[in-house]
């Protein structure tokens, strides 16, 4: 089929699918969203079976399956696990310009990583197990860019 | 219980840039099958259809190829998911007594639109999505997290695309055959640390189809040397956030192999090759470590020392993988056809000599979320 095109001129569309969505974002992560929005405050909640802490927080834990309706403070601080310095562009897709770093930080007093930016260090210099802390966006609508980045503890 | 054999299969080259449309590459796919198995449209009773709306741009996307399917006035269903569990889809169909005869068909075009786009709508526009995360970014994190617990390093990765660009050589249906040494990978684009364009998988177009039957068809309808058996299939999903997994730990993988395994009464090394989803090289030995083929974080040791060569203990992607290419969906779909192919040995320039037992594993969602695995054999 790859010869068609000697016999015929070929026709392209170009396309685009735009369609608005209003998700709702459910009881837990509202409540998560609000806490850090209102109070510039990083919390989790718990598993009442297992113990185990979820950030961001999660309907239900996956192992047991059950309600967690205990929400515990976390101080914001953490270790990351793994990092990637981002040096492709993709402007639609990446709220910074590269090099920019992502990274899965293991918060203290949580079981799960969080996956965010590090930033306010060279990016070269990002290590894993270094410890870092949450930066609050200054002004913050309720998403998950209300934690602007974390950035390494002097 | 009944068996399920593969006793036809067909695939499109894969290439970036194909010019034609998805109705046309399903219907090339298809009608190879067909002729493969010796039969015709007639004789399949059912359609299990794989392919993505998001990529195809179009909602339903099975519904627009159903007639070059062949599935006017019969029944269809669709995965939207690697190949490798449209695969499952049709043997269950089939267990399940109500059909004998299922044709498999699997389309994609990367180049019609935007890999790393498409990707991040993987994530949960509750969350991640407005990081901007994407296949490749997570990947990355992946990546790194395997190299922190393993000590793997890059220039140990970058065997597997030296390996697999090399294997491709010996396959006409893959796009990247190149000659590549360990530096070249290393000297290419850095993309996102510690990942570079020669540790990715290419945008790739294409389209594969096989045939599956009942026991009592695959008899009636094809002869021995073609028929190949699906002996065990297994499949496991992990947490969806990256976060709620260690990227490292690949304890999904480690349960579907063991279901395939046991249904197909094998242990690993029994296998003689194997078609792993290397999307970015590392993959190929953090999924063969979960696989069962060496223990946890020891893959670049075995890849180092050439076991999953060519001429190595389990020669893993002789077709050169996704690496050489990678229709997304159709990818899993390509890899069950090589382990046909290998089994009945018509493989060409990369038969593995005297394969009787053949491993193909397909992962869905971001850094391996889910996977399923097959054991075929002769
Ligand atoms: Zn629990």
């Amino acid at each position: 089929m790859a010869d068609w095109k000697d016999q015929v001129e070929e026709i392209v569309f170009p396309g685009k699918i735009s369609v608005p969505y209003f998700w709702t974002v459910g009881s837990t992560l509202s409540k998560w969203y609000v806490q850090m929005r209102d109070d510039g405050e990083i919390w989790g909640n718990r598993c009442p079976e297992c113990g185990k802490v979820y950030v961001p927080p999660k309907i239900k834990c996956i192992d047991c399956y059950q309600d967690m309706n205990d929400w515990v403070k976390l101080p914001g601080t953490g270790t990351v696990e793994t990092y990637t310095v981002v040096r492709y562009h993709e402007p639609t897709l990446h709220p910074k310009k590269p090099p920019f770093v992502y990274g899965v930080i293991k918060m203290d007093g949580a079981d799960t990583g969080m996956v965010h930016f590090i930033d306010g260090v060279k990016p070269d210099k990002v290590k894993v197990g270094m410890r870092v802390e949450a930066v609050m966006a200054k002004e913050r609508s309720g998403n998950i860019l209300d934690i602007k980045h974390f950035r390494p503890i002097p | 219980m009944e068996r399920v054999a593969v006793i036809g299969v067909g695939q499109t080259k894969y290439e970036q840039g194909k010019r034609d449309t998805f109705h046309e590459l399903v219907f090339d796919v298809a009608g190879k099958a067909l002729a493969d198995a010796g039969m015709t449209i007639k004789d399949v009773d059912n359609i299990v259809s794989i392919s993505s709306d998001f990529w195809d741009g179009r909602t339903i996307s099975s519904m627009a190829i159903q007639d070059a399917a062949g599935a006017f006035g019969k029944d269809i269903t669709t995965v939207e998911g690697d190949g490798t569990f449209g695969v499952l889809y049709g043997m269950m169909r089939i267990l399940s007594g109500s059909f004998g005869v299922c044709l498999v068909v699997a389309h994609h075009k990367g180049t019609e639109s935007n890999m790393n786009g498409i990707t991040n709508t993987c994530f949960d526009p509750l969350l991640e999505r407005r990081l901007g995360l994407d296949a490749l970014s997570s990947a990355a994190l992946q990546a790194r997290r395997y190299m922190a617990v393993s000590g793997a390093m890059p220039r140990q990765f970058a065997l597997v695309s030296v390996k697999n660009h090399g294997n491709a050589k010996n396959n006409p249906f893959a796009m990247l055959p190149m000659d590549i040494t360990v530096e070249d990978v290393m000297n290419s684009p850095m993309l996102a640390d510690p990942l570079k364009k020669l540790d990715c998988s290419p945008v790739t177009d294409g389209a594969a189809a096989l045939i599956l039957a009942a026991e009592r068809e695959a008899k009636k309808l094809v002869t021995n040397k073609k028929r190949v058996w699906l002996l065990g299939v297994g499949h496991c999903t992990d947490a969806y956030r990256l976060g709620d997994r260690d990227l490292a730990d690949t304890r999904a993988l480690k349960k579907a192999a063991k279901k395939a395994y046991s249904m197909a009464g094998v242990d690993p090394w029994d296998i003689d090759m194997a078609e792993v989803y290397d999307a970015f090289s590392y993959m190929e030995p953090l999924w063969l470590e979960g696989l069962g083929f060496c223990d946890d974080g020891k893959g670049v040791e075995y890849l180092e020392r050439g076991t999953f060569d060519m001429d190595g203990k389990l020669p893993v992607n002789p077709s050169g993988g996704r690496l050489s290419a990678n229709p997304v969906q159709v990818a899993g779909l390509a890899e069950v056809i090589e382990c046909v192919l290998q089994l009945r040995g018509t493989a060409g320039k990369r038969q593995v000599k005297g394969a009787e037992k053949a491993l193909a594993q397909g992962i869905n969602g971001m850094c391996g979320q889910s996977h399923c695995v097959w054991v075929l054999g002769k």
